[in-house]
């Protein structure tokens, strides 16, 4: 096996500036002519699409390297400037030096005595605090010397120097010339380099000014042909056309010995497509346009930015053997797999490595083509020559199979995948699942893994990535897999539990006085995996609660509290559920505490699995008994009615009572209140009691047997406030903490009247929303519809930005094998992780649960 | 059982020794200790990081995650009496951000028996809360002949606060400066000690003079004492800690302020760490969100970790990295990219971005461990 492995690793990044002669050195061609091509449309010698600068149309080789299109990586060119410009980036820098030094001897303005005082503190400064306050304080240092104007070496008067933005130095008001500042920086010492941060190493200050111009390779610039057959060249070669032409031009000008004004004005045309070329977003320049109108994207528009070079293309990749599509829901599925569509299995592959023990294995795979599943799309070649297989050469290539070879085999059940629903915001959003090969043409997975992913079914799509290297598949394996993520990092409780029907269907099995016949114990055990039926009790009527302790270990014993009032307890003794109900607290995410305490004792692969028969079973419970929801279940006696109706007139007299006594003046106010944010303030309790009090009718009243209630009541969905709202009274709106006051003048619409302190006229809504609402009432509860519609709009972008900062911020700290927290330059942030250690994802809510430690024997 | 735990202490951080002490009680046998404790450590053992765990990016995703689920705008209204404070995601921003200027500086002012009991809260409350010279005045007038500034006191107002007008003169003799002041009959006479009888000067001094601070302290400009569980606490909107911690009633051990940088420059930057995880947490808290508390430690020390209060912006936390290409792969790469050219900068590669751009393995987690092997000179 002669693979050629790449053994080197970029170790570290330099960075610097080039220098002329840096400049003419990696440059394979000197440009001299704006053209771009011939007649025949091959490119000019010394133009700007020279084939000495990389090669971007097939067929041609690269004058320079010789190899083709896609193999020439590109070759620098240069220019030489007519006249010196300043890089525009370097603006505030060149303005540092100018100011620090002296006009005629360019030394720091800073005497001899005193430069030797202060050098060494600088460089203390510059290492402990970075080159920018270096230089302020410099700066500072030479502010205080109070050389009386002139230079402490050789006397000259010194002048203010002002910047004219972007690119032009006056002194005096006078302008100083490009070549003028290049001659100044020019003479400025190494050592006096150094106290402005200067690497000299890396930068001399002349090169701040240009006088060669280097031009970059076409391949960074390509042209792109349409189909007209007529070439469209990038934005980068428009720019460096315009350098290039007026350059010339401005030689041509100098040498014919022009008037001094039309070169100064060319020098400053050059200096302005240089400036542009560099960057083309600058606040007093205009942009360089395209002739339709539509600015140049040069240089820095390239780099920065989200769809900048750097986050776009380095930070940010695209990936190959990935897929996306709409998912659907399939509690069949086991927790940690994925059904992936047939035509999803046809096209991802994975790659597997020819031996002499799998041959014949994978000689099945090419046998079948790319067409068959499973099969086969591309096999590698020891040489590393990649070919795909075809009908044709099926033959051929089985025949060609030998060890070393590797075959891009169809994907197939139980291969490894990482699942991935956007927005990634934590870890769990991509977990590792194993792969089931199914019909049809969604992403399938169980509905308990909907939590971490915050996935819904009403047309989410998601990605699939298929691992290519036993390396990487082993970590997802190990790292990612769905059970290891059982529990959040975040705050150390379970992420995935049993959600909506699962909870509804095991709720109604364990709830008191539910029994079933032993063959339907047995028909429901079995329609889940359960074979061994020996601990089910020899009975005729078995009770639900038996047959949930069907799926319990021997062994377990737990004690907890569930949401029932009437079974508060949760007890399970040696595996047997004695007494309590299954519900939210005890099978659902975040709090889950019985699976958490399962999790513990048994691990995660059996937490996993139990969880997905108790998903199974609630279902099945409720595929025998028949589960939905109706209009009639908010349905109340006409008790009831009467009751709320009671209730809402006496909250009307007491905030009439209330407001007479605020009109009145009689109204104590709340310390800190004026009077009338009393009233607010009481009339708001005044109703949200009235509001509170429908809720408790309608529960005392309402049906406990009805599917609503049950959901409600097991927590598998919705809550008494939904129902209550439903069969009741809204309720009041609030508009941040309030009544709703906005509207028109002095009453919120034109059906009250004004000064109105009403319940009603300040958005109180009184009907259910199975009655129907009063358009008042409509409007209202529109209102703050659309006050959350909009914090929801405004909210997304908000955290999304704090949390790149965070990220950005904090990716490089980890945990050393001392124990210590460390960020990438190996400060020390914490000396134990936590203060204690303890990694939340393997706590119980983020401590250890020494109480259960201390019984347990 | 003293003896018995011996051997457990060093191994165990020590909350979780006395923890677990408290949860035995003291009749618990030696026996029993020792058996206990050595299940104590293995969990422990077990439920300790490993090496290479990227805590930091584990911690970004835990404050960030629950971002999206905060309300905005969320002014907190507990009890029928506080007031209005900025909480919610934009509290979070900006306590992370570290910015200096709040928009709701707030102080919880803690008391010493017997006020805390509730003994002349009003009164203690009112002496806290600053009062400026216009809040007393019932008229101010110019009297441009002299150039003079007149100021009728409001009695009542005085009275309330008080303060005689004999007092109010001594303190404005002090706070007032460059005026000189004069008690006719009933006005209180003002005179710039500079003869400058400017008109346009003697208007910016009565502007001047209706902010002069006459009672109370600085900054602090609304007061509300609220009863919390059994003792009175003095809620404050505006902020001046450093005075308040030195009156003589306050208990200065519990009493905080919300602005970072305030405790910073008074308390320090261990207290100001403890701030952040504190404001933070409330936050987080109050909105019925989980979050652990580990996670604000590892961000409050990010923030701490240069000896004063840096915020997560490019200004802050992100300047100080390392790296050129990580400053750069956050915001203004090309600013980075011109410094670093200056200086002739070098990128080790040690962090996560970097080696991303590279396409090369991060060294954290599984990518952080290297193989060292021998190599045979005789092959």
């Amino acid at each position: 096996m002669d693979e050629n492995f790449v053994y080197k690793q970029v170790g570290s990044v330099i960075f610097g500036m080039l220098s002329p002669k840096m400049i003419k050195k990696m440059a394979s061609a000197k440009v001299v002519t704006p053209e771009l091509y011939d007649k025949e449309g091959y490119p000019v010698d010394g133009g700007l699409m020279d084939v000495r600068l990389g090669v971007i149309d097939p067929g041609l080789r690269c004058k320079t390297c010789g190899s083709r299109l896609k193999e020439c990586i590109g070759h620098f060119g240069y220019i030489s400037l007519a006249r010196p410009v300043i890089h525009y980036n370097y603006v505030p820098v060149i303005l540092t030096f100018l100011r620090n030094t002296c006009r005629e001897c360019s030394r720091v303005l800073l005497a001899d005595a005193k430069l030797s005082q202060v050098r060494d503190k600088l460089r203390q400064i510059g290492a402990e605090k970075g080159p920018d306050v270096m230089r302020k304080r410099l700066k500072e240092d030479i502010a205080a010397s109070n050389n009386a104007g002139k230079c402490p070496y050789c006397k000259a008067r010194q002048f203010k120097i002002t910047i004219e933005k972007p690119t032009t130095f006056l002194e005096n008001e006078r302008r100083i010339s490009p070549i003028e500042i290049r001659s100044r920086l020019e003479k400025v010492t190494d050592d006096d380099a150094e106290l402005f941060g200067l690497n000299v190493r890396a930068s001399r200050p002349e090169w701040m000014v240009l006088t060669v111009f280097p031009i970059p390779p076409v391949t960074m610039r390509p042209s792109i042909t349409l189909e007209t057959g007529e070439r469209s060249e990038d934005d980068l070669t428009h720019k460096l056309g315009d350098i290039v032409r007026i350059n010339q031009r401005l030689f041509e000008n100098i040498n014919a010995g022009a008037p001094e004004i039309i070169v100064e004005d060319l020098w400053d045309l050059l200096q302005y497509h240089v400036t542009t070329f560099f960057d083309n977003e600058i606040a007093q320049l205009p942009p360089a346009r395209h002739r339709s109108g539509q600015p140049l994207k040069t240089i820095s528009e390239r780099i920065r930015s989200k769809e900048g070079r750097i986050r776009h293309n380095l930070v940010g990749k695209r990936t190959n053997f990935s897929a996306r599509t709409v998912i659907s829901p399939d509690p069949m599925l086991g927790l940690n797999e994925v059904g992936v569509p047939d035509i999803m299995a046809l096209n991802l592959t994975v790659p597997e490595r020819v031996t002499e023990w799998n041959i014949d294995y994978l000689k099945r795979f090419v046998k079948n083509g790319p067409k068959a599943y499973p099969g086969a799309n591309y096999i590698i070649r020891p040489d590393g020559k990649k070919k795909k297989l075809t009908e044709d050469i099926i033959e051929a290539t089985l025949e060609e199979l030998q060890p070393g070879y590797i075959v891009e085999r169809h994907l197939m059940d139980g291969d490894i995948a990482i699942f991935n629903r956007q927005p990634s915001l934590h870890r769990v959003s991509m977990m590792c699942h194993h792969v089931r090969v199914l019909p049809c043409k969604t992403l399938r997975f169980n509905p308990a893994v909907c939590f971490p992913y915050n996935a819904d079914f009403d047309g989410d799509e998601m990605n699939l990535h298929i691992p290519q290297t036993e390396e990487s598949r082993a970590e997802a394996e190990l790292l990612m897999m769905v059970q290891t993520q059982l529990i959040s990092p975040r705050y150390g409780l379970a992420v995935i539990g049993c959600v909506q029907d699962a909870i509804s269907g095991n709720y109604l099995l364990t709830q008191k006085g539910f029994s079933l016949r032993r063959e339907d114990a047995v028909d429901l055990l079995s329609s889940i995996g359960v074979t061994d039926l020996s601990s089910l009790p020899k009975k005729e009527v078995v009770s639900g609660k038996e047959v949930f302790s069907m799926l319990l270990p021997g062994d377990f014993n737990f004690a907890g509290r569930s949401r029932s009032k009437d079974e508060p307890e949760v007890v399970i003794e040696d595996g047997k559920l004695v007494s309590g109900v299954m519900d939210k607290n005890n099978l659902g995410e975040g709090s889950g505490l019985l699976l958490r305490n399962l999790h513990k004792k048994y691990g995660e692969s059996f937490a996993v699995d139990l969880l997905g028969r108790l998903f199974r079973l609630g279902i099945s419970v409720l595929f025998r008994r028949g589960f939905t929801t109706t209009i009639a279940d908010t349905d109340l006696l006409a008790e009831a009615g009467d009751k709320i109706s009671a209730l809402f007139v006496s909250a009307e007299q007491e905030v009439q009572r209330l407001i007479a006594e605020f009109n009145s003046g009689q109204l104590k106010p709340f310390p800190g209140r004026s009077s009338r944010e009393t009233l607010e303030l009481k009339i708001l309790e005044v109703l949200n009691k009235a509001r509170n009090e429908t809720g408790h009718i309608v529960a005392d009243y309402a049906n406990p047997g009805s599917h609503t209630l049950i959901m409600a009541n097991s927590g598998a969905r919705g809550n008494l406030l939904n129902l209550a709202q439903m069969a009741g009274c809204v309720g009041q709106q609030a508009l941040r903490g309030k009544r709703i006051e906005k509207g028109f003048k002095n009453r919120t619409l034109s059906c009250f009247r004004p000064f109105d302190l009403g319940s009603e006229a300040h958005g109180f809504i009184k009907s259910s929303f199975k009655r129907g609402l009063k358009p008042a009432e409509f409007f209202f509860q529109a209102m703050v519809g659309r006050d959350s519609l909009m914090d929801t709009a405004l909210r997304t972008p908000k955290s999304g930005y704090l949390y790149r900062r965070l990220s950005n911020a904090m990716q490089d700290l980890k945990v050393e094998y001392d124990g210590t927290v460390r960020d990438a330059s190996g400060r020390i942030l914490q000396f134990s992780y936590g203060e204690d250690g303890i990694d939340v994802s393997r706590s119980e809510g983020g401590t250890i649960n020494v109480s259960r430690i201390a019984r347990s024997e | 059982m003293a003896d018995a735990l011996k051997e457990y202490e060093a191994l165990l951080p020590s909350g979780l020794v006395s923890r677990m002490v408290e949860e035995l009680g003291d009749k618990a046998s030696d026996s029993k200790v020792k058996s206990v404790f050595k299940r104590l450590v293995d969990e422990y053992e077990r439920m300790k990081v490993h090496a290479g765990e990227s805590v930091g990016i584990v911690a970004a995703e835990s404050i960030g995650e629950p971002g999206t689920q905060m309300t905005l705008n969320t002014f907190h209204f507990a009890g029928v009496a506080e007031m209005n404070i900025t909480m919610g995601l934009p509290r979070i921003i900006e306590v992370l951000d570290g910015r200096k200027t709040l928009a709701t500086p707030m102080m919880d002012i803690y008391l010493k028996r017997p006020y805390s009991q509730g003994q002349d809260i009003k009164k203690i409350a009112l002496s806290v809360k600053e009062t400026r010279l216009k809040d007393v005045a019932a008229e101010i007038s110019l009297n441009l002949a002299d150039a003079r500034i007149d100021v009728a006191v409001d009695d009542a107002r005085l009275s309330e606060l008080g303060m005689t007008k004999q007092g109010l003169v001594s303190v404005l003799k002090k706070e007032a400066k460059g005026l000189s002041v004069e008690l006719r009959k009933e006005l209180l006479c003002f005179k710039a000690k500079n003869k400058e009888e400017n008109v346009n000067e003697v208007f910016k001094l009565k502007e001047k003079l209706k902010e002069v601070v006459i009672k109370g302290i600085k900054g602090v400009y609304q007061v509300l004492p609220v009863k919390r569980g059994s003792e009175f606490v003095i809620i404050t909107a505006g902020t001046n800690l450093k005075k308040v911690l030195s009156l003589p009633f306050v208990d200065d051990t519990r009493t905080v302020s919300n602005d970072i940088f305030e405790i910073e420059a008074v308390l320090g930057i261990e207290a100001a760490r403890q701030a952040v995880i504190n404001e933070v947490f409330k936050v987080i808290e109050n909105q019925g969100l989980n979050v652990d508390i580990r996670h604000l430690m590892l961000v409050a020390d990010t923030m701490s970790a240069a000896g004063r209060i840096q915020g997560i912006t490019r200004y802050g936390v992100v300047k100080n990295k390392a790296s050129v290409l990580a400053k750069a792969s956050f915001e203004t790469p090309i600013k980075y990219f011109i410094e670093a050219s200056l200086y002739g900068e070098v990128d080790k590669l040690t962090s996560v971005v970097e080696n991303v751009m590279l396409n090369q393995p991060v060294p954290v987690g599984t990518g952080m461990l290297k193989l060292v092997a021998k190599h045979d000179e005789g092959k």
